[in-house]
């Protein structure tokens, strides 16, 4: 099926073409929703307790790319989040450290500023994010400001519009060419799934930005709706565990958007495991974008070592 | 240990079975009451994952089994048979209604008595079997629509025998459409599981549903035999193994007493090269190890088209490995109980002919506990037509792969059996859908799905798979003349 | 006119406010005009809500928002949400009887009974949800190779003049068909007996029907229903309570101008249900697809 015609593009054999892109994408496996949504509910049936939900919990804390991404944001609120990035609960130095912050390129350099020596590492959104509607030339220098200023990751936004049309080299050329721009960072492309809307979409974009370079895949920037869904993440689990089969090569999977419980992190977690396997329960492959979700994790760590239930005085918001 | 991930395996996460009170002797339910059995006879039921006794169960003689009928005769005649069709549907909303209320309790006992996990008895027996009194509730007042005439009328009395694999679904799927018709009903449960029909009995008492419409006659076979031949019953519906169907059919001839039989199955889940392949993966599984594989109509033949035949194998011994496997009453438990030693020594006894045979055998590592009747997932490659395992039913966790060409060679293996139950298909095609659900000889076509069940939707077989059918508009047919 | 006693235990009564129901909520007429509701006997009852044109223009904006979840939930759920309102009706049946029997004049007996036949016409609509489709949709039996298959589908927003006269019996009569099958509705009550239709919507907006699905407006009918009848995103207009001094011919040919469906038969809620107003507010939706390898 599918196997040799990854190979052979991963080996550069098949030319980048819309057609040949075309041929690969499109001779994946088709992807039946209401199959792959009856599955999502179900693996969301799953009970995690007692010492499995606290090392979900922690896990979940560990692999949070904690985020700001809105017009508003100051050097303050930055540094801020870049202190509760490192030690999320004052009180416990037992609770990890997330595994990133995540800011707009301009304020990496505070970031990077707030956080060097913690571990934490700075990601930064580029290519116009959220949009991607700018020439490559402007997306590019988004791209080398991030690296600049001090950027370890860098989450680009695929061109939807043109893989909607079907211009799929395009979207590959600009996924490669970043790929080279981060240099030494590690790559995370954004399908924004709640775009391309199609599970079958999903799996296309997914294979077109692994074999185009990607370390990571991610849903989505979080400023459209529908976010992150449990189906849109399970393709990409599936797909990112084929294409290593394929490819010999692991790419990561970042969920963002809308993801504001413990309940709903830990529910990602069992689609991991059980989609891609163990194996990507780890920051290093998994990822979750999120603001608000810290102190529900903190929450809800707090119940399971105390046995009572939280309260968000006890948690602090920056 | 931070970074170990197998410290997420899932701690155990049991539902507690507090909220079950299961009496520890229980009597025959006719007439609105629990009564002692006049055989004076009982036997008991077991919790199949631990072979702990549940509970004491009377068991009902041919003296028993006629009080029931008269029961039901009389009901029928004074109450149930003249009552206005609205009235009628109120009844078994109430019970529909209180079978959601007492959710819980129904899943953790079905789970206890029949050995299958709370996930499935929680999340798919129970609310089904809700559904199915909600659904013909609403026929009850519009049998003139149901295609019979402007006003069909009851049968009268319908004597029903239903299975060990979904105890509570099985009544519910025999009781709601006679109910609605207007008939009055004597149910025999599986002797394995008899409790939560029981418990629906006392569900019947709480709906004050007027006594004698449903009786309840626990026993084996002995009891369901004076029962599907007493003179009294104008119905006999009977779900169980071809081989017991065919008896009743012969035992019933030449009486014109009407009768439906829901028998076995050896279905074929067909999977062509252009199947979405995961959501494949998951309807094989889900076709073969739902319920432990204790489905009339479980895919238990894999068809898979010869040129993707290694690729959707690896795929399903690879999501086999993620299946779990233990108490029924853990969340998290994929794989259940079998139902029974004399269940298990089948499934043991017909994996051994398929080993025998040639076929080869793999199952993922599986620890099994110690006490209760466990089988692990098993799959069989290099299977044929020709071998028992790809003919009889085995009525368990045990998948034949045979493969195919052609569509036309897909259709006529899926054929070749007496069974004629259901079928799936898997393929992006939907042309070929049609093409392949128009010749499959089955009552029952699943495609690019499988396992899924709806009061609304006709349920029933071809050939020796049994004849009429349950749920919709044409399920009403049997319970009613024009 | 009532005096409090000169002595004894006596205690005043809180009114009820009678308001529009539209989008889940509890409106006002957006005119701020009310009208005065009698009962049968001239009794004052209640400032009554005057709706205007624009308090219809909303409702009907309501209509359309919800009606692509109810028309996209399973008939099982919407059989379900109709069976629990009668649930929430028989538990208020003392309720509504007191109201018919003020606003109609009928014995407190022959109201209970109007009632009780109101719930159970209710349950009867409530059970169709799920099998509607199996008994007027079918498979076609045409001359090739082609699997092809009719079926109902809602029309959509639909507006209903109720019964003028019966003021509970009348109006479920015609709402509940409306919206079992998934259409959403925009109901004007009884012009001079609306309260029983109040707290009808009371129970609709305590149990699971989403906001929106149901609008009632109370007022005049003559001022309403001209503009629900020319309304272009009004998908069907129901006629049975057309008012007394109004010509219901005016009104259809009203309805003309973005082609509603009409239902003209002004007494058919008074017998037995049949399908017809199923029927009435559904579009039959005809499939083809090929059948080969």
């Amino acid at each position: 099926m599918l196997p040799g015609a990854v190979t052979a593009q991963v080996n550069g054999e098949i030319a980048a073409t819309d057609t040949a892109l075309r041929q690969l994408l499109h001779g994946l496996p088709g992807v039946d929703q209401v199959g792959t949504e009856a599955r999502a509910a179900s693996l969301a049936t799953r009970s995690i307790k007692k010492d499995s939900k606290l090392w979900a919990l922690d896990t979940a804390i560990r692999m949070i790319d904690l985020t700001t991404l809105e017009g508003a944001d100051t050097p303050g609120k930055v540094q801020a989040m870049c202190a509760k990035a490192v030690r999320p609960d004052p009180t416990d130095s037992g609770v990890p450290s997330v595994a990133a912050v995540c800011v707009y390129p301009d304020l990496v350099g505070v970031a990077r500023g707030s956080l060097d020596g913690s571990g934490v590492a700075v990601a930064s959104v580029a290519t116009a994010f959220p949009s991607g509607r700018a020439s490559m030339k402007v997306k590019l220098a988004d791209v080398r400001e991030a690296i600049e200023g001090g950027a370890d990751e860098v989450d680009m936004v695929i061109d939807r519009g043109a893989f909607l049309s079907g211009r799929y080299g395009q979207v590959f050329d600009e996924i490669r060419q970043v790929r080279e721009a981060c240099g030494r960072a590690h790559l995370k492309v954004i399908l924004e799934t709640g775009e391309l809307v199609t599970l079958d979409n999903v799996a296309r974009a997914s294979w077109l930005a692994m074999t185009g370079g990607a370390d990571f895949v991610k849903t989505s920037t979080g400023k459209v709706t529908p976010a992150s869904t449990p189906a849109a993440a399970l393709v990409m689990l599936a797909s990112v565990r084929d294409f290593a089969e394929a490819s010999g090569r692991q790419v990561g999977v970042k969920v963002a958007g809308g993801i504001r419980t413990a309940k709903d992190a830990i529910r990602y977690l069992v689609l991991v495991k059980e989609t891609a396997g163990p194996e990507w329960l780890t920051p290093s492959l998994f990822r979750i974008g999120a603001s608000s979700l810290l102190n529900d994790l903190l929450m809800q760590r707090s119940k399971q070592l105390t046995g009572a239930y939280a309260g968000p005085d006890y948690f602090t918001i920056d | 240990m931070p970074g170990d991930s197998r410290t997420f395996d899932y701690a155990p996460a049991p539902e507690s079975s507090d909220i079950v009170t299961v009496a520890p002797k229980n009597g025959l339910f006719i007439s609105g009451q629990f009564v002692e059995p006049k055989s004076g006879r009982s036997f008991v039921t077991l919790n199949p994952a631990t072979e702990e006794p549940l509970a004491e169960v009377a068991e009902a003689g041919e003296g028993d089994v006629d009080f029931a009928v008269q029961a039901a005769r009389a009901a029928f005649e004074g109450v149930w048979g003249r009552m206005k069709g609205r009235e009628r549907a109120k009844y078994l909303y109430r019970i529909a209604r209180i079978i959601q209320e007492r959710s819980r309790e129904f899943a953790v006992l079905e789970s206890l008595d029949n050995g299958k996990p709370i996930r499935e008895s929680r999340d798919v027996d129970v609310p089904l079997a809700a559904a199915h009194f909600f659904y013909h509730a609403g026929w009850a007042d519009k049998l003139g629509y149901a295609g019979l005439g402007p006003s069909p009328r009851p049968l009268g009395v319908a004597g029903q025998v239903i299975p060990w694999n979904f105890p509570l679904l099985m009544a519910a799927w025999k009781l709601a459409p006679a109910l609605a018709a207007g008939n009055c009903c004597v149910l025999k449960p599986a002797e394995t599981t008899p409790l939560t029909a029981l418990l629906l009995a006392e569900v019947c008492q709480q709906a004050e549903l007027p006594p004698g419409v449903v009786n309840v006659v626990t026993g084996a076979g002995a009891t369901g035999a004076a029962l599907v031949t007493h003179p009294g019953v104008d119905k006999v519906a009977f779900t169980g193994s071809t081989e017991v169907g065919k008896q009743i059919r012969i035992a019933l001839a030449g009486t014109g007493r009407h009768l439906t039989l829901e028998l076995g199955g050896k279905a074929a889940n067909i999977v062509f090269d252009d199947a979405p392949i995961d959501q494949t993966v998951e309807g094989i599984v889900n076709g073969i190890f739902f319920n432990q594989g204790q489905v009339c109509c479980a895919g238990s033949r894999l068809l898979v088209q010869e040129s993707v035949t290694e690729l959707v194998v690896e795929r399903l011994k690879r999501r086999l490995g993620t299946l779990q496997l233990g108490d029924p009453l853990d969340k998290n438990t994929d794989i259940g109980a079998i139902n029974s030693s004399v269940q298990l020594e089948k499934i043991t006894e017909l994996s051994h002919s398929g080993e025998d045979e040639g076929a080869e055998r793999w199952s993922p590592p599986c620890d099994l506990p110690e006490h209760g009747y466990w089988f692990p997932p098993t799959i069989f490659t290099g299977v044929s037509q020709s071998h028992r395992i790809a003919r009889e039913e085995i009525f368990g966790p045990v998948l034949s792969v045979l493969t195919f060409r052609t569509p036309a060679e897909a259709v006529a293996k899926a054929n070749n059996t007496p069974y004629g139950l259901s079928a799936g298909v898997w393929t992006e095609k939907g042309s070929r859908i049609l093409w392949m659900a128009g010749r499959m000889g089955a009552g029952v076509v699943w495609a690019n799905t499988f396992n899924r069940f709806d009061p609304a939707s006709p349920f029933g077989g071809y050939k020796e798979s049994g004849f009429g059918r349950e749920g919709g508009r044409h399920g009403l047919e049997a319970y009613l003349r024009a | 006119m009532p005096e409090p006693p000169a002595r004894g235990d006596w205690r005043l009564d809180v009114r009820k406010t009678y308001k529009l129901f539209i989008k889940g909520a509890f409106p006002r007429s957006e005119s701020g005009r009310s009208y005065e509701v009698s009962a049968a006997d001239g009794t004052f009852l209640a400032n009554a809500a005057r709706a205007s044109r624009k308090d219809a223009r909303d409702a009907v904006v309501a209509a359309r928002a919800a009606l692509g979840d109810w028309a996209g939930a399973t008939a099982y759920n919407r059989g379900q949400v109709l069976y629990r309102v009668a649930e929430l009706l028989e538990g208020r049946g003392a309720q509504f009887s007191a109201e018919v029997a003020a606003a109609e004049g009928l014995s407190r007996a022959r109201a209970r009974r109007a009632v009780e036949a109101a719930i159970d016409r209710w349950v009867w609509y409530a059970g169709w949800a799920d099998k509607f489709a199996q008994v007027i949709g079918s498979a076609n039996p045409v001359a090739g190779p082609y699997f092809n298959f009719s079926l109902p589908e809602p029309t959509g927003v639909v507006a209903v003049l109720a019964p003028q006269d019966s003021s509970f019996l009348g109006l479920v009569s015609v709402l509940a068909p409306v919206i079992v099958i998934g259409n959403t509705a925009v109901v004007v009550a009884s012009e001079k007996r609306p309260l029983p239709a109040v707290s009808l919507t009371e129970v609709l907006a305590t149990s699971d029907v989403p906001a929106g699905v149901v609008n009632v407006l109370t007022g005049h009918t003559s001022e309403l229903a001209p503009v629900l009848a020319a309304h272009m995103d009004v998908n069907a207009i129901d006629l049975t309570g057309v008012g007394p001094s109004d010509d219901r011919a005016e009104f259809e040919r009203l309805a003309a101008g973005n082609v509603k469906r009409t239902f003209v038969q002004p007494d058919e809620w008074t017998k037995e249900p049949t399908l017809s107003r199923l029927k009435a507010f559904v579009e039959i939706k005809t499939v083809w697809h090929p059948v080969g390898v």
